[in-house]
């Protein structure tokens, strides 16, 4: 028996994730495409990141940590800061 | 060579310690934090973590700036928020994040809530850039932003101009501290408006001061604290230098020399010359003929002496 696949795979086309049903999003402004159901925290980890590593932002708006767990919806411009040096 | 030849005279008249104590006694404060060091240090364009570490302990600065970055690649920072991370640990500082490069009040919101969850730190330098040449703060988004942060419980550490009345609409907002520009960020030129920013000290003189941006030697921070300012806060000064970790030194040193200075009280400008010795009549013994023409040394033969 196949196990679903559930996790959250990046890619530049919608092909690339067939058969599963795919979105687009926007990724730190580049067009991107997750599979339908994938979460913020989903795409944080899929990036490589550790959940504190980094803060979100979705449409613009501050996503915080706890609130990652809702699902991506098609079109959603999603932004992810790290901490940098600065003066 | 003994220890009497070392000391300045009058080192023998304090007890040992004392200068010490002096400045220890001598805090101010952010909130219910106590802060003794008046020298705050930015993070950037050093050319290595380790001269960034060590600059940071050879500054002595108890808050430190750092930034945030949208995450376009997967890049790392090459350690260095965590070599800050550990600076600060061995001294315990501070973390100051901005939000460097935000335009509007909305978006200065927005990276505020980022910088207090990746930082674990309410303390916010709040920056609203008005103008790409000079990268002048925007009055009105400023304060704005600075009124909603507030009412959202951060700890706003405003970059505004010297302009008094931006000053007083951000304190009247709940900014805790003020942070007016010497010059332009990064561009090392002093304080271009001393003018202004006596008038803001005159003007505010219970309002924790924080000169930021312009300053550029240590003459300049020693010159703000002259003036009667709380703090510094630089950045390029020391990471542009050729050796940083010195120049963080000097700078340190010049702000304490600045603040000892404005506590035991700048003497007044004169107009005139105004004569230091202390003397009673004429110090010289003068022939008849100096008020003539000049001093007439002894042996000489006539007021324009001998070949």
């Amino acid at each position: 028996m196949n196990t679903p696949d559930t996790a959250c795979h990046i890619a530049d086309t919608a092909d690339a994730l067939a058969p599963r049903a795919a979105i687009a999003i926007q990724l730190d402004g580049q067009p991107r495409f997750v599979p339908d159901g994938c979460t913020l925290a989903d795409l944080v980890a899929a990036l490589g990141h550790a959940p504190q590593a980094v803060s979100t932002a979705v449409n613009e708006q501050f996503v915080p940590r706890g609130g990652r767990a809702r699902a991506l919806a098609a079109g959603d411009s999603v932004m992810l800061f790290q901490p940098i040096v600065g003066g | 060579m003994n220890s009497a030849e070392t000391s300045p005279p009058s080192a023998a008249a304090e007890p040992a310690g004392w200068v010490t104590a002096q400045r220890g006694a001598d805090h101010w404060q952010v909130g219910d934090v106590t802060l003794t060091s008046r020298f705050l240090l930015g993070t950037a364009g050093y050319p290595s973590p380790k001269v960034l570490g060590d600059a940071i302990a050879a500054s002595g600065s108890q808050v430190v700036t750092v930034g945030l970055k949208r995450q376009l690649s997967a890049a790392g920072d090459n350690g260095f928020v965590d070599i800050i991370r550990a600076a600060l640990a061995g001294q315990g500082a501070r973390l100051l994040p901005n939000t460097a490069g935000c335009r509007t009040a909305r978006e200065a919101v927005q990276l505020a809530h980022m910088a207090r969850e990746l930082y674990d730190t309410a303390w916010l330098k709040l920056e609203v850039v008005g103008d790409e040449y000079t990268l002048q703060p925007d009055p009105y988004e400023l304060v704005v932003a600075a009124q909603e942060l507030v009412r959202e419980g951060f700890t706003v550490f405003p970059y505004c101009t010297d302009d008094l009345v931006t000053c007083q609409r951000l304190l009247d907002v709940g900014c805790p501290l003020l942070m007016p520009w010497g010059a332009p960020i990064g561009s090392g030129q002093g304080l271009v408006n001393p003018f202004a920013l006596r008038t803001l000290r005159e003007r505010l003189p219970d309002t924790v001061l924080i000169i930021d941006a312009g300053i550029g030697a240590p003459s300049h921070a020693a010159q703000a604290m002259e003036l009667g300012f709380d703090a510094v806060l630089l950045n390029s000064a020391v990471s542009q230098a050729s050796e940083p970790v010195r120049m963080a030194g000097a700078f340190r040193q010049a702000v304490e020399a600045g603040r000892d200075a404005w506590l035991a009280g700048v003497m007044a400008k004169q107009d005139y010359a105004v004569a230091s010795t202390p003397v009673t009549g004429n110090p010289f013994l003068l022939n008849p003929a100096a008020s003539a023409g000049g001093l007439v040394l002894p042996g000489a033969g006539s007021a324009g002496g001998t070949r």
